[in-house]
């Protein structure tokens, strides 16, 4: 901490022993006893070092806690590649409603005809929106929607009686994208980038064998950059008996202007978080529904919702099913949330949001254009990677400036990704901010870069504004202290 | 090790004569403090750009590619206990892994 005031001791440090919260009260059912319920090689040999605190030390203690925290909710998030967008209000406000918050997910089909409808126009919107055939909205989050895409289209070739145990994946998808495909079984091979930062024909097509079973695209790419020629390699890959997975994380660039079904992609995720303004992670539950082309139907999770003579049913008769991936139907409140927000802007306002973030990304990329001498050329869609080489004073580095502009009450944009640019930074606007706050960001930028020229080592110490200054993450990486130890 | 007596690649690895392996100075400067190491098992063959090490920093994950094909023989124990030692000294005590050359030859191409 270097020296530095505590912000908020940890609650272990303001324990006092018989300390309580509550009293609890007299416990008015059969005492079970637990050491005789479990393994004795599981049970502690001594009670669990738990912190003594009374109600509002621990209220106080976590109000203060809460009182740090930095969220779309105080001020501009720039994060790129996490679309950290407003999430209206109107919509946790639904969720919260004791029709859908007291469902039970075992209610029979008659009782939840009301959800079972939601459920099924998700699907159906999804679909419509993507130009995909069928979707399941059963995965819990991108990366799980990854693992399902990857799962369906193996289970699709081996079907078909067809091993292919290679993914190629270009070095500007998304960094889970070879996690997902270690998890499924397969071998994720990556095919570079040419200079401009799309994908690498050649080496694409020398790559595509027999055994690649998948190419997985981040469209827009991670660079925010559209590819032009995706159509083209969507042909080349399916001449090679491979589908194209489209990593929908980005798909707030797209919607209402391309469906990625009709560019040849035959299954994709989308991450609702980020598209369809669902709260973000954060310990929050996600979902990262997957959609697919008719041929890969068959093969998705159960179970399905269907509409069949005026009423909904859960679907569960699906030989080729992967099985499930969640419990139930998925994480139903967020998906709530999505129906929500679908309905309240409608098509045209889904397309207006794409448009607007497009527009936001290249405001800025047109604003910080001067001042950053490595910019690349040309148009980004929804969000803009800056290259920081060349345009710091002596020594300064993205990092510092990222922390620098903590000091200015920003949350700093994603910066060394993705990694083929050199002392990137990532920034993604959204579609929700003002011209003012973008201009006043640029701003900001322009007086840190003036800084790091005249006062480097301003800058390579910051920051100096907030609660704690610069972390130490080397040595956080290289010796973790994972637990309290008095 | 004289960096006048190593042959790099492009991803920045560099190969003394005895099949030393190691990342070039540049490399660790651009990858920055260096916080885990994982290393090959010894007796592992390995073709010439198979990925068979990796290098951490606090910014990201590196693989560290095999400059030639042949089998390890030995690793930096020292190294993977002390990552720091691939900042510190690139081209000496941070070395990774020693690799016996399948073709000697191999090693000037």
């Amino acid at each position: 901490m270097n020296g530095e005031k505590v912000v908020e001791p940890l609650s272990f440090e303001k324990s006092a022993p018989g300390r309580k919260g509550l009293p609890w009260p007299v416990c008015d059912v059969p005492v079970i006893q637990v050491d005789k319920q479990i393994p004795a090689n599981l049970l502690r040999t001594e009670p669990a070092q738990l912190p003594e605190l009374s109600e509002p030390q621990v209220v106080r203690h976590f109000t203060r806690l809460s009182h740090l925290n930095y969220s779309i909710d105080t001020n501009f998030y720039p994060l790129g590649s996490c679309t950290m967008k407003h999430n209206p209000k109107v919509n946790d406000r639904i969720v919260q409603i004791p029709d859908f918050a007291g469902l039970h997910p075992l209610r029979p089909h008659e009782l939840s005809q009301g959800i079972l409808e939601i459920l099924y126009e998700v699907e159906r919107w999804l679909s419509e929106i993507c130009g995909m055939d069928a979707f399941t909205l059963q995965p819990s989050a991108g990366a799980q929607g990854e693992l399902t895409g990857i799962l369906v289209a193996r289970a699709y070739h081996e079907h078909r009686g067809e091993k292919r145990p290679v993914v190629l994946i270009p070095d500007s998808a998304h960094g889970t994208n070879p996690a997902s495909v270690a998890l499924a079984g397969l071998t994720a091979v990556t095919v570079k980038s040419t200079a401009d930062g799309q994908v690498d024909l050649d080496d694409l097509l020398q790559k595509l064998t027999k055994d690649v079973a998948l190419v997985m695209m981040t469209i827009p790419s991670t660079l925010g950059l559209f590819e032009p020629r995706i159509q083209d390699i969507a042909k080349k890959i399916h001449d090679a008996g491979a589908l194209l997975y489209m990593d929908g994380a980005n798909l707030n660039a797209l919607v209402g202007l391309v469906r990625p079904g009709d560019l040849g992609v035959d299954v994709l995720h989308v991450n609702l978080h980020k598209t369809f303004a669902t709260p973000h992670g954060g310990g929050g539950p996600g979902a990262g529904p997957v959609g697919v082309k008719k041929a890969l139907e068959p093969f998705l999770p159960v179970p399905r919702v269907a509409f069949e003579n005026g009423v909904y049913r859960r679907k569960f008769d699906r030989t080729n099913t992967i099985g499930r991936v969640h419990g139930f139907q998925g994480n139903v409140g967020v998906l709530i949330r999505a129906y929500a927000y679908m309905r309240l802007q409608g098509a045209e306002g889904l397309r207006d949001i794409s448009e607007n973030a497009i527009l936001a990304a290249n405001y800025l990329k047109a604003k910080l254009t001067p001042l950053f001498p490595k910019m690349p050329a040309g148009a980004c869609m929804h969000e803009v990677v800056v290259s920081g080489e060349g345009a710091f004073g002596p020594g300064v580095r993205t990092l510092d400036v990222a922390k620098r502009l903590l000091d200015y009450g920003y949350y700093a944009p994603t910066i060394y990704f993705p990694m083929i640019v050199p002392e990137a930074l990532m920034i993604e606007p959204t579609e929700n901010e003002s011209k003012e706050t973008l201009d006043h960001f640029v701003e900001t930028f322009r007086t840190i870069i003036a800084e790091s020229k005249a006062t480097p080592d301003l800058v390579k110490t910051a920051p100096h504004t907030t609660p704690v200054r610069r972390l130490d993450e080397v040595r956080a990486a290289r010796d973790p202290r994972l637990r309290y130890k008095p | 090790m004289d960096p006048k007596d190593l042959r790099f690649t492009k991803s920045h690895e560099w190969i003394a004569p005895d099949g030393t392996v190691g990342i070039s100075d540049h490399a660790q400067h651009e990858i920055t403090d260096v916080v885990f190491v994982e290393l090959p098992k010894t007796g592992r063959a390995v073709k010439a750009e198979e990925a068979c090490a990796v290098v951490e920093s606090v910014k990201a994950a590196f693989d560290i590619y095999a400059p030639v094909a042949g089998t390890i023989v030995a690793t930096n124990e020292e190294g993977a206990k002390n990552p720091g030692l691939l900042n510190k000294s690139p081209y000496g005590e941070g070395w990774l892994y020693k690799i016996q050359m399948t073709t000697p030859a191999d090693r000037e191409s």
